[in-house]
């Protein structure tokens, strides 16, 4: 199994429509995503990331329920994308190989396998079926704050070898400094970096997914995450549009046409976002904390169901060590914290 | 001949479970371990030993030549171990209950179903994860219809073994199963998380069920308190978090109102760390459902010996 050959200097990988969908609530309509693609197929996006916020097989009581079934919108995103090659995200744990047969079968072209960044082992079975697919891998090791760099390239190395084509440093919580992010970059580099490439996905949490994209080129990363309007969980995701305007100027060559971009964020996306991403008090709580992003939104709903502070419920997530995908815990934690008197 | 006071059992898989399940079952009156089976020397075995217990490394082999021969035996090894075992069981006459995932015969979850199958020649422990939420979702669903299910299983890391760990669907899809067919739910769903923190988390489930806006909650909270004293009868850290939480019907919950319940699992720490309630849950459930086999079986001799 061998990596794929790069068509340019980095390969941009577009999110809006999935890690996106924590930030819509998952209620992204079909129109909605179809428009979104055709954007950003036709301003040369490589990759479009189409799924529920929490991968396929996500929509439940615990994530939320998806508006649109997902299979629906990974077909429509299919039928638009003239160029992009249409990725899905699945979680081992919540989504199956079932799903992502569906997936498959609905014009899925990658998938991107998800695990916390200790526990890189419960992917081989889904990178398995996805290269018996025929699809092209991706790896995240989720929450890589919360794990070393020597120890984020020996998971790295189990995905590698369990046939993921990119493992990611994937900064779900936006907490990384940019010397931890360098650290990263570079233990993953060092390990898979000759059969490999390396990714990185950021979050704006301490508004580092730009800057610590930039630092992820220099260290040889190659596959760097974006959403327009920087839609996605948390404070969002890294800008693509922003992306796409720095490697611009910094001379790196990402394929894409930088004005569609823009003009893809502004008259897209922009009219359809119920907010801004922004770094709100709740949002800089989870970079400061190491939470997981796409806690937010949960964390509010939560705040507002039990009359405490969503900061405070987020603060204790992050004392606890909660990882991706305890959601419910939110509300455990919220029902605590009322009983132990914390007001809003 | 006076009838037996304990029925004679076996161990088939001495690993941490099968160790584990030996510490819960030296407890019972009603089931006597007299054979721990494995297929190569090891820790287990030797425990085993330790404790008096025949302990063989030459298999079910071994086993079947044994006299007396067990009625009920306890498997832990894998589920290709057990599909291999099984046929063999149910020829010779011997009851099995299986930890695996093999899933051959009817999937049980003591104070649920049980009863239906407490003669079946081989029963199903479901997983981990089944054996904490179907309780509750079976606590809902026997006063007011259940439409949806969805249950969230937290373990640490340190618990979730290889096995586990290369087929993580198998919780998935059988616990999913599980919730509807036995948890008395239309439609299951469920999703396992790790969690490596140290240190370790002691094993946390949520059960969501989606419940008709007007349902009786008074009497479903009373029903979910029974079910968790049933379950504390053999799991003494089964526990509710918090008071079961009602939400009001919301649009994309099909107008559906939901009921959601917080437990935290912690086992007993006989053999397997306390924070592993998952494990241990499944060892508490099977030596209960040997116990339950073996009064049974005891009760029929009885009722031969007065005829």
């Amino acid at each position: 199994m061998s990596r794929p050959e790069l068509a340019h200097d980095v390969r941009l990988i577009d999110t809006t429509l999935r890690d996106g969908s924590h930030a819509m609530a998952h209620q992204f309509t079909e129109q909605q995503v179809r428009d979104t693609v055709r954007a950003l197929d036709a301003a040369g996006v490589e990759v479009i990331e189409v799924s529920h916020g929490d991968g396929i097989g996500g929509s439940s009581f615990n994530y939320g329920f998806s508006h649109t079934d997902e299979m629906k919108l990974i077909a429509a995103a299919r039928e638009e994308a003239k160029q992009a090659r249409i990725a899905v995200l699945l979680v081992p744990g919540i989504g199956t190989v079932e799903d992502l047969k569906r997936a498959h079968d609905a014009g899925a072209d990658m998938v991107r396998v998800a695990t916390h960044c200790t526990e890189a082992d419960i992917s081989p079975q889904h990178f398995g079926a996805a290269r018996d697919l025929g699809m092209e891998t991706v790896g995240f090791l989720m929450m890589a704050h919360r794990t070393s760099p020597e120890e984020l390239a020996k998971q790295a190395r189990i995905m590698v070898d369990a046939g993921c084509q990119a493992p990611y440093c994937t900064d779900s919580a936006g907490a990384l400094l940019m010397h931890e992010a360098k650290a990263r970059f570079e233990a993953l580099v060092a390990e898979v970096g000759d059969e490999a490439w390396v990714g990185y996905h950021g979050h704006q949490n301490l508004s580092f997914g730009v800057a610590n994209s930039v630092i992820a080129y220099e260290c040889g990363v190659r596959y760097i995450d974006g959403s327009l309007c920087a839609l996605g969980a948390g404070a969002g995701n890294s800008p693509t549009e922003v992306l796409a305007a720095v490697f611009d100027r910094l001379g790196v060559d990402t394929g894409v046409d930088v004005m569609a971009l823009f003009n893809a964020a502004e008259d897209v996306v922009r009219p359809y976002l119920p907010r801004w991403p922004k770094m709100d008090r709740n949002a800089v709580v989870q970079g400061w904390a190491g939470v997981y992003s796409s806690f937010l939104l949960h964390a509010e709903t939560a705040a507002e169901r039990y009359k405490v502070p969503a900061h405070a419920i987020l603060r204790r997530c992050g004392e606890i060590g909660l990882v991706g995908g305890q959601e419910d815990m939110i509300i455990d934690v919220a029902i605590q914290l009322a009983a132990e008197g914390v007001e809003a | 001949m006076s009838p037996a006071t304990a029925v004679p059992a076996a161990i088939v898989g001495p690993g941490n479970i099968g160790t584990d399940l030996l510490a819960k079952l030296e407890r019972s009156a009603l089931v006597d371990v007299k054979y721990v089976v494995g297929v190569v020397e090891s820790d287990g075995l030797a425990r085993a030993r330790e404790k008096g217990i025949a302990a063989s490394a030459e298999g079910v082999d071994w086993l079947l030549r044994q006299d007396p021969l067990p009625e009920i035996v306890f498997e832990a090894t894998s589920a290709k171990a057990h599909i291999a075992n099984a046929p063999r069981y149910a020829e010779a006459g011997i009851q099995a209950v299986d930890l695996t995932p093999a899933h051959l015969g009817p999937m049980v979850c003591p104070p649920v179903n049980l009863r239906d199958h407490i003669d079946a020649p081989n029963v199903s422990m479901i997983t981990c994860g089944g054996q904490a939420t179907i309780p509750m979702v079976y606590a809902v669903s026997r006063v007011t219809p259940v439409p949806y299910a969805e249950i969230v299983a937290s373990v640490a890391s340190r618990s979730a073994g290889p096995g586990t760990r290369a087929n993580i669907d198998e919780f998935t899809h059988t616990t999913s199963r599980a919730v509807a067919e036995v948890g008395g739910a239309q439609r299951g769903k469920a999703i396992i998380i790790l969690n490596p923190v140290e240190p370790p988390i002691i094993m946390r489930d949520t059960v969501f069920c989606m419940i008709a806006p007007d349902a009786d909650r008074d009497r479903i909270t009373a029903s979910i308190h029974e079910m968790v004293a049933e379950v504390q009868q053999y799991v003494p850290g089964y526990t509710l978090r918090a008071e079961p939480q009602y939400d009001e019907p919301r649009e994309n919950w099909g107008g559906n109102a939901r009921v959601a319940m917080f437990l935290e699992v912690k086992g007993n720490g006989d053999y397997l760390p306390p924070y592993a309630g998952n494990l241990d849950i499944m060892t508490a459930a099977a030596a209960r459902v040997g116990e339950l086999m073996a009064a049974r079986k005891l009760e029929a001799e009885q009722q031969e010996v007065q005829a």
